[in-house]
């Protein structure tokens, strides 16, 4: 799998539409999180519409390629990626957070198909796809699985005991995405806990990682494309990201992560996404 | 007296065959793993004791060794249980699923797979090992959990009978097991179903229910063969599975006796005491004198040291049923 110009623009106006999409649900849900979500868009436009090999319409395929997020808090660019996907009509994504929902505040995977796990609580996603990635091998399965983390929760000492299974049982089929924006709710990363240097740490493990730009579709596509290439080591897709990105007056701001926009925000940030939409087609054109 | 449709040991008060109840698991999980391919087992650096060497040594490939590593080692199992495979994972109760609490609520029970969750060294048959390894706290983290089965059987028969129903129940379980010998009431014709609790003393006319869960269950029966020499009829129920509780058994035996004293290795406090205390008050108000531990911690010892001075021997049992017998409303 290859990525071409026409491809890179066809995702970026996707990511353009996942962010409209996050925007309006987390302002309907009246709380929730803003800046992972916005941040993690290019990333989940290209993996739902490029890169995972899944089926919308048959989410329990057997030969699927895996996506677990560990990082239950930014459900909303999963939900809206899956939305747009196909998984469930858009406007389901507006119960996000409420009573009754398959949205829930964080995800649970036996209320919506499509889900590869429940979770929210920090930490354990990289154990729990490492332990998915061990059986699918034992079994000579070809899917791959694939592990959306964030920073913040590698703080916990669950994600290095994660890390250490990964890499000491070889599982060249785990491939690691971590969303590296620097910001966590109580501050800057490096200020609450310091984690750098990230990409060396992950090394010294026994990783194989590759360094990105987290809102650059064509430089993930590649990483993704490079990481199933090493077959004997997980990968870590090191993707430097702009929390809150496409809306210039929250990024990379940490008070932006655990809260939503309010309805005023709301429409001022559709407005400028709806500018950069028209400005992406005018590329094209 | 015994009751003869369990088919337990003619010789059960002689106490000859001992075994710790861990034993039963190792050789009901590799019973377990001949039977279906998708039990794997995996270890956090305690493969000897916890017994799961001996799946190790014969299923090579499907044993998983994580190192010391009780939070990793749950959420590797979520994700291979996710994937359809049937994990156990064993470690000593106080790190799993005491270390490990959240990432079995969150990746196993709240996520519905089907990790079997094995916590030796359960209770204070750990002995001198004292009371960091002493979990007497296990069942009540376990029950307050949505989801989750908890098994808690009395002697090594019955260990290996529960690992090869939890392989088959499709359900989050916890398996409770202790390091001690202790000995062995049941034969291979005993029945068990999970959820079925097993009357396995009754007197005539008894007046006072006993409902005992664990290796403990030896020394109710022993209390209650005693007290029915001197005309205190009991019966005595293994409580073999905790949760779901065996409902009509413990009420219609509560209604029939009048009284109740619960038995076991664990703070009274969310354990057996706890849920049978729950469960009569809804349904059926009953006296109860609880035989456990009383908010306290462990420390180092010989086991039967241990159980004469937290209050769990033969004595302390038959003063509770004489207690239970004189609140009979």
């Amino acid at each position: 799998m290859t990525i071409i110009d026409e491809d890179v623009r066809r995702i970026k106006l996707l990511a353009n539409s996942i962010r409209q999409t996050i925007v309006r649900m987390l302002a309907a849900a009246g709380s929730g999180h803003t800046a992972g979500p916005l941040g993690m868009s290019d990333i989940f436009a290209a993996l739902y519409f490029h890169v995972l090999k899944h089926d919308p319409k048959n989410p329990n395929w057997p030969e699927r390629d895996r996506l677990f997020l560990s990082n239950g808090h930014i459900a909303p660019v999963l939900y809206a990626s899956m939305a747009h996907s196909g998984y469930f009509p858009v406007e389901e994504c507006l119960t996000l957070r409420k009573f009754g929902s398959r949205l829930q505040g964080h995800p649970e995977r036996e209320l919506l198909p499509g889900l590869e796990s429940t979770s929210g609580p920090l930490g354990s996603g990289i154990s729990q796809a490492a332990g998915y990635a061990y059986a699918a091998r034992m079994d000579g399965k070809d899917f791959r699985v694939y592990v959306a983390t964030s920073d913040g929760e590698h703080d916990e000492g669950n994600s290095w005991e994660g890390a250490m299974f990964a890499a000491a049982k070889k599982l060249g089929n785990l491939t690691q995405i971590i969303d590296r924006n620097f910001i966590q709710i109580d501050g800057n990363t490096e200020d609450v806990m310091p984690l750098e240097p990230f990409g060396d740490k992950y090394r010294a493990f026994g990783w194989h990682v590759i360094d990105i730009d987290g809102n650059n579709i064509r430089q993930f596509v590649l990483a993704c494309e490079e990481a199933k290439t090493v077959t004997d080591k997980p990968t870590l897709i090191h993707a430097l990201t702009v929390p809150g990105k496409g809306i210039k007056s929250i990024e990379h701001d940490y008070l932006w992560h655990g809260k939503p926009p309010s309805k005023e925000e709301e429409v001022v940030f559709l407005k400028e996404l709806s500018l950069a939409r028209e400005e992406l087609l005018e590329t094209i054109k | 007296m015994i009751q003869k449709d369990l088919h337990l040991r003619e010789d059960v008060f002689e106490g000859k065959e001992k075994a710790p109840t861990r034993n039963g698991f190792g050789k009901g999980v590799v019973e377990a793993g001949r039977a279906d391919a998708r039990v794997v087992v995996l270890s956090a650096d305690l493969a000897e004791s916890t017994r799961a060497d001996a799946f190790q040594k014969e299923f090579p490939e499907r044993f998983v060794e994580v190192g010391v590593a009780e939070q990793n080692m749950a959420t590797v199992a979520s994700g291979m249980a996710a994937y359809g495979k049937i994990p156990f994972i064993t470690s000593y109760a106080t790190f799993s699923p005491g270390r490990n609490w959240e990432q079995i609520r969150t990746t196993i029970a709240l996520n519905n797979v089907p990790v079997k969750i094995c916590g030796m060294h359960a209770g204070l048959l750990t002995g001198p090992d004292g009371a960091t390894h002493q979990a007497l706290e296990d069942i009540a983290l376990v029950r307050a959990m949505p989801n989750m089965i908890v098994i808690s059987p009395c002697d090594a028969e019955e260990g290996r009978k529960a690992a090869l129903a939890a392989a088959k129940n499709g359900l989050p379980t916890y398996l409770r097991f202790a390091r001690d010998k202790t000995p062995v009431m049941t034969t291979p014709e005993t029945p068990f179903e999970i959820g079925k609790a097993q009357v396995f003393w009754k007197s005539k006319n008894p007046k006072v229910a006993v409902f005992a869960t664990g290796p403990l269950v030896y020394n109710a029966l022993l209390a209650a063969r005693e007290l029915e020499e001197k005309g205190i009829g009991t019966a005595v129920v293994n409580v073999h599975t905790i949760k779901p509780l065996d409902r009509e058994t413990i009420v219609s035996l509560a209604r029939e006796t009048g009284s109740a004293v619960t038995v076991e290795e664990h703070q009274i406090t969310g354990g057996l005491g706890g849920a049978i205390a729950e469960l009569l008050a809804r349904e059926c108000p009953t006296p109860i004198e609880f035989v456990g531990i009383e908010d306290k911690f462990g420390q180092s010892g010989e086991p039967k040291e241990l159980v004469e001075y937290y209050g769990l021997g033969v004595s302390h049992i038959v003063a509770a049923i004489k207690r239970a017998a004189k609140r009979r409303g």
